[in-house]
């Protein structure tokens, strides 16, 4: 995995600028510190930062085609490229290395943008054409590798991570966009095309776009999510869990494809045991595992580690995470996520690929994905159920079906069935097209009793923002609806950026996701929603898939999503020095973006007790996260020099 | 406004609302619907009636129709508190 940075005159200046590059692509070392690699010609500018994976020794860039007219850089992984390379060859093409990044440059050069379709991967591209004088940028199907982009004074700047874009030039203007942080405060993440900074956009997972001397083109989809379930009856349950499995056992044996060693992440949890145990029954990897613990038993799943640890034999190493390391952590977190988080849940994901580098390993799979794509999360189930009452709303049996919702919550919202029916909204319309997902926005929006005045006034009709995805949501159940809306926001916003890329990025580790792979996904979208989650039964097709090659406790557990201490990190134990500075009124009248009083409240509320509702945890840990952004990113930026 | 209904909207103001305005909170108003209290607050405002004034809250009494406004938390209440000072 590696990061990438350049530049583009718009309008044909000559720059030549190599120190531009070099402060551009310094700040993201972190993502690939063993090379730096750049190319600059009469209007382009290319940065590359390399951790070596795939052809150590030639597989260095910018990479070049044959006659130099085309430039790549590129930060990923095309898994299938050996078969594509051997299909290109073929054709003429001469290759001069054995990497994968050369593959791209002469996919490109035979099928234009096209050649996106035959890439299974997760990747984020720039070609430069120096014949067209155009530069074309690309980024992978589900939005695993980060890609942003502004445009400033006639030059267009891009880069993996935004710190890179700010140190391009001293005057790029850094702002926060407020009504971003309103819609981080509704839907845990930003939606679309914006980030957190005014004027930084990123290219949209699926998406394709060209700089020309003509100006900046308007991003094209080449890629997205199908949700396109099968006519009931057109194949048996037995049918679509050996198409899975078989689909996963290919996806798991691209992605061990290194000349490095690959590990795994076990969590415990269903997602991350079946790509282990597919590793172990199907390939001859020598697998090496890694997961976090946590002190605070709510959150601690060691046990469920342990037993499938000995089940597969793994050499297994983990970290036990307190409150203490995710205060700690808190900060450098927050610089590596570049944006505002509602949940601690990142940092032990920080603390767990230093783990992994220290181990010397840089490459490591996950199970990350499978809740999204496979209908494994309670929203899923609590949709359903609410369906359920709804059909029948005076029966005073139904609702005592959403008991069986977030069982592994110490303060469940289901608790009291009645409450629950009504903060559920057990009477809410199944073809509002976002109606799994409005109880949860609610919940959330309950943080913007902080936000200040100016910032209220910012994000008024959030919903609206997804207006955009209304045509891919007509038609579908409010199943897949629920699954797709996941997808889209969370997963590529939240899930595999700040949770994901970044986490893994900041220690020079890339994460593979299997469940991720296209065919996987496209396949997902296929089944029928009734079995994928038959009766209450989340992830029924996975479970099926792998009931033979897992214990059946482990295959039938319940499904306990991966979370982490969030008030409780700062106030269980010894509170860290720097919440005085970040949440001191005088920095918070001059961040502008939550009201000092209401925030000196909630202080006051966590201190007197560590464990607080839903809300409380959600609007401290957003409040903190963009105060450090604002300080760090904005006040006190340092350009690399 | 009766002293129990002052007191509710105090601990509601100190522990939901914080420094918002005092007509960000209509006593008829639902907790839930108005975003002021979510599911797992319920269960704060539980822990503060049994503190404050010293009852037990059974799991049948926690629904909407006791716990969901000022009013309606006042009128529960006002009903516990005068069985538990009525003699056994």
């Amino acid at each position: 995995m590696c990061g990438i940075a350049g530049y583009f005159q718009i309008n044909n200046r000559q720059q030549n600028d190599r120190q531009t590059l070099k402060r551009m692509i310094f700040p993201v070392r972190h993502r690939g510190p063993d090379d730096f690699g750049f190319f600059v010609g009469k209007t382009t500018g290319l940065a590359h930062a390399r951790l070596s994976i795939i052809d150590l020794e030639g597989g260095r860039q910018p990479i070049a085609n044959e006659d130099r007219t085309l430039w790549i850089i590129f930060n990923g992984e095309i898994f299938n490229y050996p078969e594509l390379r051997a299909e290109l060859l073929k054709k003429g093409h001469i290759f001069t290395t054995h990497s994968d990044t050369e593959v791209i440059l002469h996919l490109y050069e035979e099928k234009g943008t096209d050649c996106l379709a035959d890439l299974n991967g997760q990747f984020a591209i720039a070609i430069h054409d120096t014949k067209k004088q155009a530069l074309f940028l690309a980024r992978d199907r589900m939005g695993i590798r980060p890609l942003f982009y502004t445009h400033h004074n006639g030059s267009f700047y891009f880069a993996s991570e935004v710190k890179s874009i700010f140190s391009a030039h001293h005057a790029l203007p850094r702002q926060i966009n407020q009504h971003v942080l309103s819609e981080i405060f509704t839907f845990w993440s930003p939606v679309g095309e914006k980030s957190i900074f005014s004027g930084i956009k990123q290219l949209l997972p699926g998406h394709f776009m060209e700089v020309t001397d003509s100006g900046i083109h308007e991003p094209q989809c080449y890629w997205s999510i199908p949700f396109c379930p099968d006519e009931p009856g057109k194949r048996s349950e037995q049918e679509y869990a050996a198409e899975l499995r078989e689909l996963l056992i290919d996806a798991v044996r691209i992605r061990l494809r290194a000349d490095v060693p690959v590990g795994a992440y076990l969590s415990g949890g269903l997602d991350s045991s079946a790509i282990t145990s597919l590793v172990k029954n199907y390939t001859n990897n020598p697998l090496k595992t890694f997961s976090v613990t946590f002190s605070d038993k709510v959150y601690d799943e060691s046990a469920e580690q342990n037993e499938i640890k000995e089940y597969l034999g793994t050499d297994h190493n983990q970290i036990v995470c307190s409150y203490k390391d995710i205060a700690e952590s808190f900060p450098e977190v927050i610089l590596h996520t570049e944006t505002p988080i509602l949940r601690t849940a990142p940092v032990p994901l920080f603390l767990l690929s230093q783990l992994v580098h220290q181990n010397q390993y840089k490459v490591v799979l996950t199970g990350e994905g499978a809740d999204e794509i496979m209908g494994g999360y309670d929203i899923f189930k609590e949709a359903k159920i609410r369906a359920f009452i709804h059909a029948q709303p005076n029966s005073i049996y139904r609702p005592q079906l959403l008991k069986r919702l977030y069982p592994y919550m110490a303060l469940s919202p289901a608790k009291f069935v009645e409450f629950a029916r009504k903060s559920f909204a057990a009477d809410a319309d199944t073809h509002d097209l976002f109606y799994a997902h409005r109880p949860r926005w609610k919940t959330t929006s309950g943080t913007h009793i902080f936000l200040s005045n100016q910032v209220l006034e910012q994000g008024k009709e959030l919903v609206k923002g997804l207006d955009y995805m209304h045509n891919n949501l007509k038609g579908l159940d409010f199943f897949n609806r629920a699954q797709y809306l996941e997808c889209k926001t969370l997963m590529a916003n939240y899930l595999l950026s700040s949770q994901g890329d970044r986490m893994a990025m900041a220690h020079s580790v890339e994460g593979r996701f299997p469940f991720l792979d296209h065919r996987v996904v496209e396949f997902a979208g296929r089944i029928p929603t009734y079995y994928k989650m038959k009766a209450l039964n989340e992830k029924n097709i996975l479970k099926q898939a792998m009931e033979d090659i897992l214990p059946p406790h482990i295959v039938r557990r319940k499904k306990q999503p991966y979370m982490a201490p969030d008030i409780s990190s700062f106030f269980a134990e010894k509170e860290p020095d720097y919440l005085d500075y970040f949440l001191s009124p005088s920095l918070l009248n001059e961040a502008g973006l939550f009201k000092p009083k209401a925030v000196e409240k909630l202080l006051e509320k966590c201190r007197k007790k560590s464990r607080q509702g839903f809300r409380e945890n959600m609007a401290f840990v957003g409040i903190l996260s963009s105060q450090i952004v604002y300080e760090k990113m904005i006040k006190n930026f340092k350009l690399a020099t | 406004m009766s002293k129990m209904k002052t007191e509710i909207r105090a601990f509601i103001f100190e522990n939901f609302l914080f420094d918002a305005e005092e007509d960000a909170l209509q006593n008829d108003a639902s907790f839930l619907e108005q975003g002021i209290i979510d599911s797992t607050g319920v269960l704060e405002l539980v822990e503060w009636i049994e503190e404050e004034f010293g009852f037990t809250v059974g799991d049948e009494e926690i629904v909407p129709e006791n716990f969901d406004s000022v009013n309606l938390l006042c009128d529960y209440l006002a009903q516990k508190t005068e069985k538990c000072l009525q003699p056994t």
